[in-house]
């Protein structure tokens, strides 16, 4: 079974998305911030992290530069999730090594069209 | 809404759009004819259908059967399909025409992601093929479903139902709430309104039609008359795209091709005799 990590400050959020992404096979870990998303890459190294940009601590984009200099950190497919909709903010994180990207609000559909594109189904 | 009252609209759709609409559909029919009704002013489903029966030759009748008979429609439906239409036969037709011109209808367009797939995916094969140059038709018979089409503008929701996030960057710009399809991408579609019941010969030769998500729609009768123009209308080394889990009843005409994803091959030798 492949691993998600799902990143987001929002507890309903992130029950939300492991509620969709459990429907898809994956198994889940949370993490509420970019600082604690590493410690879990650290010890495990998920196959897909859904992240979110804005958060307390240290946020998704600075996770995600920090996750692609990690050991084995090129591997995991990251797919941003947030409500950040501009173009340039979005060029932002796909330069910063994001596969995909979802603006918030979203539903099964688009995770799971999203995550097809990104070869994680 | 009552048995009558969808027996009155079933009819009306089957006479003008062949459409095959069952009692096990009378609720698509019900929120498809309210939000019609919000449209035109009227005060219900059933006052609009009694407008309808005072004057069943008049506009109303048109918008109607156009309500009930646009589907639902993503980018890139069929992901498999479009990669396959991309990295194989746009480019061996590209080859097979001397201007590496290819003529592609989108039949049944609806809101039009299907014809910008096309146009994106054609973009996307030209370093394979450079010389492919792709004319898309897109045809649908609700001029609202067009009008949106032609506007080029969608919903976030709908941009992300099938869009990969680069293409999305790369073909559309943000103005509002809405993205919307960049001129060049536009420009890459003609788009018209058509009854598929009625005939298309004018229209021509095609390389390549989509007709995904009709056939299933329709009466066994218009279904097969439709099938044998498709086939008339297609080049001899055509290729038919149904929707995925529709066949073409018409074996002498379509072969399913290897891999299946609703494709098929015109038979070269089809219609010879009678020509």
């Amino acid at each position: 079974m492949k691993m998600c990590l799902v990143v987001d400050d929002s507890r309903v959020v992130r029950k939300v998305a492991r509620r969709i992404l459990e429907g898809l096979d994956f198994d889940i870990a949370e993490a509420g911030d970019g600082l604690e998303a590493l410690a879990v890459c650290r010890a495990t190294m998920p196959d897909a992290v859904l992240l979110d940009w804005t958060m307390p601590v240290m946020d998704g984009l600075e996770f995600l530069r920090r996750l692609r200099q990690e050991p084995g950190g090129d591997a995991p497919v990251v797919v941003f999730c947030t409500s950040e909709n501009e173009p340039d903010r979005i060029a932002e994180a796909l330069g910063a090594g994001a596969d995909e990207y979802i603006m918030k609000p979203f539903d099964g559909d688009i995770i799971e069209a999203k995550f097809a594109q990104a070869g994680l189904l | 809404m009552k048995p009558e009252d969808l027996e009155f609209v079933a009819a009306l759709a089957r006479t003008r759009a062949g459409l095959m609409i069952g009692g096990e559909r009378a609720y698509f029919v019900e929120s498809s004819l309210a939000s019609l009704a919000r449209r035109e002013g009227a005060v219900s489903a059933e006052a609009l259908i009694a407008d309808l029966r005072a004057a069943p030759e008049g506009p109303l009748a048109r918008a109607v059967v156009e309500a009930l008979a646009t589907p639902e429609t993503s980018f890139f439906r069929d992901r498999a399909l479009f990669e396959r239409l991309g990295a194989e036969v746009l480019p061996a037709l590209a080859a097979a025409r001397p201007d590496g011109r290819v003529r592609v209808w989108s039949a049944g367009c609806s809101t039009g992601q299907e014809a910008y797939s096309l146009a994106m995916a054609a973009d996307g094969a030209t370093a394979r093929s450079p010389g492919l140059r792709l004319d898309i038709l897109a045809t649908d018979l609700s001029s609202r479903a067009l009008e949106k089409a032609q506007s080029g503008a969608y919903s976030q929701f709908e941009v992300q139902r099938g869009l990969p996030i680069r293409l999305l960057l790369r073909h559309f710009q943000k103005s509002g709430d809405n993205w919307t399809a960049d001129p060049q991408l536009r420009q890459a579609v003609r788009w018209g309104r058509l009854n598929l019941m009625n005939d298309f010969a004018k229209l021509g030769r095609f390389d390549l039609i989509l007709c995904r998500n009709v056939l299933s729609y329709l009466e066994a009768a218009p279904r097969q008359g439709l099938l044998h123009r498709l086939a008339a209308a297609l080049a001899p080394d055509g290729w038919l795209v149904l929707g995925a889990g529709e066949a073409a009843g018409l074996p002498e005409a379509f072969e399913p091709a290897r891999g299946g994803a609703g494709l098929y091959r015109r038979n070269p030798t089809y219609g010879r005799a009678a020509a």
